[in-house]
């Protein structure tokens, strides 16, 4: 029932949103307290001590249900949402003016369809229905994309909805042939269970090549080399928030689709899906790590880094050990709270400075304190220094990667990584430090910025210390629902 | 039945080839209804074969979303694009893109082989090699075509093809996923549609494959 109201919520707000009311800030409180409502019922969900790997929640007949691998998803999903609303707040209220109330409301409905299309993905139990929900995604988020209306604006979001209603189409075939299989095998249900439950009797063949379209399919959503060129202008383009849900969590539930036909193709002979998923992994980090060293623009720099991110997130899944999926799934979470944060910094220093452009900013932490240190430490953290979270995940990849004896794989990696952070580092060093840039909008931090910065630092910090016990038995299970 | 279904989809894949080849929008357009009303007649066909209820309620829900609503949508939010007396611009010239679109229907043959050496049924060797090469010919349309119009019939080329393919290995498919398919090719095209019409008005322009301001080099 939990689930259910989940989706209702979003939904629910969105009506709000759409009623022109002549009071301000209805609309952005709405939002906030749905998302916060959202959040608080994900973690309830996800944290719920009967959430086995094997036995999985289900409401509203078959149509919606929730294992850990999802349970992880969601929560990741709710809480980004809740912190990019909070944030919205002071950057609708900074860049929008107070006396646009249309464009505002508009803004938060359609963040709020958006939300509620990536919330879908997750919990929907039928297969061709969570297809239609990765669609959603994307024909929701479009207009956010464009928000800004200027032509750089509306080139990014062409790109975004022609590269990836492509991949859609692409993955589609893959799902239908999946259905073939399941049907050709006497399989009835054609749910993530009923799938695992048919995979030994399921021809190999089928198999592979709906996993291959999938993998193309969404694999152009998730960001993953050659496919990846939309990606960059995408999330640079869109209003920060919007690309703290895009980079964050958007990406992670394209990838998620992937990953959940992991268990389906073990029975095959000699793997495959391995070998696939650690090339184009490769691939993805590499590109994108050389990539990010000639960026000019610092929301391009992140969105840079989240095609990386993909890229280990596909290797370690790839790798095949329990080790390296305990990695895969840590990395999603550390990789998703913390790519937000570095977000929601490059907005703080979009509103602070009112430039993109890395080369026009310089000592950041004298013009604002605030958004110079968070830049500094989202920067740290997205590249994979130690205390924080991102590091832990990295090194236990790592770590998995070389006892399973993939030396060569995890070499590749590491120089890669190494890359990427000297790059990330570089550019984010000329920004903080250095004489401060007379800048073009002087203006003050909203309070809402600050608040949503303090609040999405602390899962950034906290994980990279220790991790809770039952953060760590929700790992741990969705591991082993990759792993099964 | 076997041969009526082999002509819906031998007509299928030459509306496809015009959708690479054709020289006006509004050409395009009416290309992309008739291929609409093939992929339903195959439907037909297959749910006759079948006795599935399933397959012509897809029919159905395919003409009236394809053939009667997106054209409907698109006339009212791009008449101006629709009727515009001109060459759509493109990259390569058009028999070169229909050699290249040849080509990719013979690579399709050989991509779905594997797949058809399960045991297929008459219907599905014609079906699902063509429906791959709807979604390839679809895509290589979006590449090779300039303007904003052509690259959504691009788009919806390839669900078509997608679909032409899934009305074969998949008839049982739950209906209400099927609903919602169609639900989204709609959402689509007015995304893109409306999509359309802003860049229309602010850039001026609706030659999306010039629009290249975003990159790394200066």
């Amino acid at each position: 029932m939990e689930l259910f109201i989940i989706l209702l919520i979003p939904v629910l707000v969105t009506l709000i949103c759409m009623i022109p009311v002549k009071m301000r800030g209805v609309s952005a409180w709405a939002t906030i307290i749905g998302s916060l409502a959202v959040f608080i019922l994900s973690s309830a969900v996800a944290f719920r001590p009967d959430l086995a790997s094997h036995g999985s929640t289900a409401a509203l007949g078959s149509l919606l249900s929730c294992d850990s691998l999802s349970g992880l998803i969601l929560l990741l999903v709710s809480f980004v949402g809740f912190t990019a609303s909070l944030f919205s707040l002071g950057y609708m209220g900074k860049t929008n003016g107070e006396h646009r109330p249309g464009r505002t409301r508009r803004y938060y409905a359609r963040y709020n369809l958006f939300l509620f299309s990536m919330l879908a993905v997750p919990v929907l139990a039928q297969v061709a229905i969570v297809w239609i929900a990765v669609e959603l995604t994307t024909l929701f988020s479009v207009f956010l994309v464009g928000f800004e209306n200027t032509p750089e604006a509306l080139e990014a979001a062409w790109k975004y909805v022609v590269l990836t209603c492509m991949g859609a189409a692409v993955a589609l075939v893959g799902v239908l042939i999946l259905y073939w299989g399941l049907r050709a095998s006497g399989g009835e249900n054609f749910t993530w269970p009923g799938l695992l439950q048919a995979a030994p009797k399921i021809q190999p063949v089928f198999l592979k090549t709906a996993f291959l379209f999938i993998l193309i399919g969404f694999g152009t959503k998730a960001g993953l080399v050659p496919l990846h060129t939309w990606l960059p202008d995408a999330h640079s383009q869109a209003p920060s928030p919007v690309c703290a849900l895009l980079s964050g969590v958007e990406t992670t539930t394209a990838l998620y689709v992937i990953i959940r036909l992991l268990p389906l193709l073990r029975g095959i002979p000699g793997n495959p899906a391995s070998s696939w998923l650690i090339t184009f992994g490769l691939l993805s980090a590499g590109a994108a790590a050389f990539l990010l060293i000639q960026v000019k623009d610092y929301k391009r720099l992140f969105a840079f880094s989240t095609i990386e991110h993909m890229g280990i997130i596909l290797v370690a899944a790839g790798l095949g050990s329990g080790a390296a999926h305990l990695g895969a799934v840590s990395q999603i979470l550390t990789h998703a709270v913390t790519k937000s944060f570095c977000f929601f910094a490059a907005g703080s220093a979009l509103l602070v400075t009112g430039t993109r452009d890395i080369s026009s900013v310089r000592g950041l932490i004298r013009i604002s304190p605030v958004a110079g240190i968070s830049l500094m430490l989202g920067g740290l953290a997205i590249a994979g220094a130690p205390p924080f979270a991102v590091f832990l995940s990295e090194f236990s990849i790592i770590k998995a990667g070389l006892a399973a004896g993939h030396y060569l794989v995890i070499g590749g990696l590491t120089l890669f990584i190494a890359i990427a952070f000297c790059g990330i580092m570089y550019h984010i060093n000329r920004m903080v430090f250095g004489r401060a840039s007379a800048p073009s909008v002087r203006s003050a931090l909203p309070l809402s910025c600050k608040v949503t910065l303090a609040l999405a630092i602390v899962p950034i910090v906290v994980l990279g210390v220790f991790v809770p016990h039952p953060v760590h038995t929700l790992l741990q299970l969705a591991a082993v629902s990759i792993g099964r | 039945m076997v041969q009526l279904n082999a002509l819906a989809g031998g007509l299928f894949i030459l509306t496809v080839f015009g959708i690479v080849g054709m020289r006006q929008m509004i050409g395009s357009l009416r290309l992309f209804v008739i291929q609409s009303l093939l992929l339903a007649g195959s439907a037909c066909i297959l749910g006759y074969e079948y006795t599935s209820v399933h397959l012509f309620v897809v029919a159905g829900i395919t003409i009236f979303s394809k053939a009667f609503l997106i054209p409907w949508l698109l006339y009212h939010l791009l008449s101006h694009e629709i009727h515009a007396r001109r060459e759509i611009t493109q990259v390569l010239t058009i028999p070169t893109s229909l050699l290249i679109a040849a080509g990719l229907v013979i690579c399709s043959y050989f991509m779905v082989r594997p797949l058809l050496e399960t045991g297929a049924t008459a219907f599905l060797s014609v079906n699902l090699p063509i429906g791959v090469a709807g979604l390839l010919i679809g895509g290589y349309a979006i590449t090779v075509r300039r303007e904003a119009l052509p690259q959504l019939l691009g788009i919806l080329t390839m669900e078509n093809g997608a679909f032409l393919a899934g009305v074969c290995i998949a008839p049982n498919l739950p209906l209400m996923a099927e609903l919602a398919a169609a639900f989204d090719v709609l959402i689509i095209a007015l995304v893109v549609g409306l999509l359309t019409r802003s860049i229309r008005k602010r850039v001026g322009t609706t030659l999306v494959g010039k629009m290249a301001s975003l990159k790394e080099e200066e």
